[in-house]
């Protein structure tokens, strides 16, 4: 401080050398404002670049979302007709009938092992009949930017190098893509996989984190002496865990859960493995994974939480005879709530992004099924995504995009609830 | 009990029993739930026992090896694991090669947002500016590993030509990490410069010194252990980032000092080997917990230093 003091008197602000040169003093007055307006400038425009990031950031995910597609198709949808209705104007029973007459037998007998086409909705039929006699595909996609200030050039490229094609305009984020399973082929793919998965890893990390680090919280906040050497110990080393990479969480996780535990992990000892041999790389390894990985953020912020509540309360429970433990059951804890949920709330977003973990615990990069409980194997979004992008061909580039925009989604929502969550509370404070 | 007192001394029956029912009773839920709560805080503890043994057993598993050598892994030059070379260097040049990248493009611009964000903006245009970078620092880091290989690597190449910036590089990993960890560097310094006391702006300003000689040559210094904290932190979650490098830096470990090269980073290596079903007691598995352990101990190092300078800084206020 006593630097800081001293530079500043240092600086040009030293008075001139007699009280009457002023003409000597303007002039530096105005080169140092000049300097001063320089570098405003200067942070005013490394501020914008954040912001442009942010926004090139956004644009580029959104432009290999949506853009022109050139689809070939093996047949014309308006040369499929059954008895002269079209493709587009069938009812259930009409679809069933186009697809037996349309397909071999033997394929129409697997579907129907699959599952009875007439019990089937119209939507799926529908599908299946574009699937399978339509067969359209993709055989090359624009960037939105292209697609919309290029449009032009877009049309010719087309014209020219995919002549037999039709040219759509096509979202790759769709209702069918987000309740499709997984598959090889990218156009068909889903992510509904991926986000069943990920969702039951979340509730696992929510169902293990969350009564564990509010418990942290308030041992560390209301009972634990802060002189003790364990407790000082405790309060340490959760500042030293809330900075480990997340990559060695994953590999603690493939080495204790996936690997010592996994008669545990893969449910060998209740009876419930799945598939054929007995594999720690399930659900419930990933979801204690990712919740020890969020558990030093927790319970920091459950501290902080409990720490905002003030002692008068305590007294007051004190006063009228409460024990320590209904004190904190039914004073520190309803008051310290929304601060616990709304940190509870961002660490569990974090969760759900976090790849690295779960990718070194084995998350299988192709499961078709969805997962069925906390012993399946199991895909998660941000797995996916990282899959799909390391592909080199473009269709995987545009459902990598795809499902990031779905993550986003998700994880806007999540925030947005924390904000409202935390505003709410500041109001009633 | 001072009640208790109180009764002893005046005599009586009815007063007995009142003394019997204030007495301080058992309540053993009452210490079975302490009991409880101290093992919730205790899992933290297990966890890091858990994080260092697993790490060391398994790096003395890769080191009883006989093709390797404790000597040979710190000091190779060429990790190649089916060639039975496991030098680390390759994989600590590329991961200190992106982290000084990431901090060149992280230092000046969280500084100069910190700043603007601190001494220059008004409130309000502060209140629009925070949630962009919170949004920011919510996005997934497997975001802004698509965001490196679709975004900068096209961009790098436009601008510096094709022959010259590999399809895969170090340079536009880095300059991402360097953009993920720009909120962390901007709130921490941010909460740094708020603390330095409005007494010290008041008193340059009084002096006759400009906004920017207040902030540089008074706010700034004022809170550089706190800033110095921030960068030690983002250094430390620079080498720790995994899946920017791991799409975006190449897979191949290369020991290469041209930014524009593809080489895998330690990170990088660890999440491509054990991508998939990697088999237990190989030592291709072995070998990605010694990795592991060099990594722990770097951040570990880092960390602690972070926490020093800002229990420091702390003290200089409170």
């Amino acid at each position: 401080m006593i630097d800081a003091r001293s530079s500043a008197g240092r600086n040009d602000v030293q008075p001139p050398p007699s009280l009457g040169a002023t003409e000597g003093f303007e002039p530096r007055v105005d080169a140092r404002r000049r300097r001063a307006d320089l570098w405003r400038q200067g942070f005013r425009a490394s501020t914008l670049v954040a912001i442009l990031v942010l926004a090139a950031l956004l644009l580029n995910v959104a432009n290999s979302a949506f853009g022109y597609t050139a689809v070939q198709v093996k047949r014309d949808p308006a040369t499929v007709l059954y008895h002269g209705v079209a493709l587009d104007q069938l009812d259930a029973a009409g679809l069933v009938g186009l697809l037996e007459s349309e397909l071999k037998p033997g394929v129409v007998r697997r579907l129907n092992g699959e599952a009875p086409l007439v019990s089937r909705s119209v939507r799926d039929l529908h599908a299946l009949a574009t699937e399978r006699i339509v067969q359209p595909k993709v055989v090359r996609t624009w960037s939105l930017l292209d697609s919309v200030f290029r449009r032009g050039a877009v049309r010719r490229a087309h014209a020219a190098e995919f002549p037999n094609t039709a040219l759509v305009f096509r979202s790759w984020l769709t209702a069918d893509f987000l309740l499709s399973p997984q598959d090889p082929d990218p156009e068909k793919s889903g992510v509904s996989t991926a986000i069943k998965g990920s969702l039951w890893m979340i509730l696992i990390t929510i169902l293990f984190a969350f009564p564990v680090g509010v418990g942290a919280a308030i041992y560390l906040e209301e009972y634990a002496d802060k002189r003790s050497r364990i407790n000082q110990l405790i309060q340490t080393n959760i500042n030293n865990l809330a900075g480990v990479p997340s990559i060695i969480y994953g590999m603690l996780g493939l080495a204790i859960l996936v690997r010592f535990l996994q008669p545990f992990t893969s449910g060998a000892i209740f009876g419930m493995a799945g598939g054929d041999s007995p594999n720690g790389r399930t659900i419930l390894s990933g979801g204690l994974t990712l919740g020890l990985l969020i558990l030093p953020v927790l319970i920091i912020n459950g501290q902080e939480a409990i720490r905002a509540v003030p002692q008068s309360l305590r007294q007051a429970s004190f006063g009228l005879g409460g024990t320590k433990w209904q004190t904190i059951w039914h004073h520190v804890l309803p008051g310290a709530l929304p601060g616990i949920l709304t940190g509870a709330i961002l660490a569990v977003s974090r969760a759900i992004g976090e790849t690295a973990p779960i990718l070194v615990i084995g998350a299988s990069t192709y499961v078709a099924l969805d997962p069925s409980g906390p012993f399946s194997k199991f895909t998660a979004l941000p797995i996916q995504i990282y899959q799909w992008t390391s592909r080199p061909s473009d269709v995987f580039r545009n459902i990598a995009a795809a499902a990031i925009l779905a993550l986003l989604i998700l994880l806007l929502t999540l925030n947005a609830s924390a904000i409202f969550l935390r505003n709410r509370y500041r109001a009633k404070g | 009990m001072a009640i208790a007192a109180e009764t002893v001394s005046a005599s009586g029956r009815a007063r007995a029993e009142v003394r019997a029912s204030l007495r301080r009773r058992s309540r053993p839920t009452e210490s079975v739930i302490q009991g409880l709560l101290f093992l919730c805080g205790a899992i933290s503890i297990l966890t890091t026992i858990g994080i260092v043994f697993v790490l060391t057993r398994e790096s003395l598993r890769f080191f009883a090896d006989p093709d390797v050598s404790v000597w040979k892994f710190l000091t190779g030059t060429t990790w190649q694991p089916h060639l039975k070379q496991f030098g680390i260097l390759p994989l600590v040049n590329a991961t200190l090669g992106t982290s000084a990248i990431a901090m060149v493009v992280a230092l000046p611009l969280g500084l100069a947002v910190a700043i603007y964000l601190s001494e220059y903006a008004s409130s309000p245009m502060r209140n629009a500016l925070k949630p962009v970078l919170e949004v920011l620092a919510g996005i997934p880091t497997v975001v802004f590993g698509y965001f490196a290989l679709m975004f900068m690597t096209p961009l790098l190449r436009l601008v510096l030509g094709a022959d010259l910036v590999s399809g895969y590089n170090m340079a536009s990993a880095g300059i991402v990490i360097g953009i993920l960890i720009l909120p962390l560097v901007t709130s921490m310094s941010e909460d740094a410069l708020h603390a330095v006391p409005r007494s010290l702006r008041e008193a340059s300003f009084a002096l006759g010194a400009t906004r920017l000689e207040t902030s540089m040559h008074v706010v700034l210094p004022a809170a550089l252990s706190g800033i110095a904290a921030a960068f030690i932190l983002a250094i430390s979650r620079a080498i720790g980032e995994t899946m920017v490098v791991a799409i975006a830096s190449g897979a191949s470990p290369n020991l290469t000092f041209n930014p524009f090269q593809p080489a895998e980073t330690m990170t990088g290596h660890i999440a491509r080997i054990s991508s998939g079903d990697l088999s237990f007691n190989t030592i291709d598995y072995d070998s990605i917990f010694a990795i592991g352990l060099m990594l722990f101990l770097m951040t570990l190092g880092l960390n602690a230093v972070s926490q020093r300078i800002v229990r420091r800084f702390r003290e200089q206020y409170e």
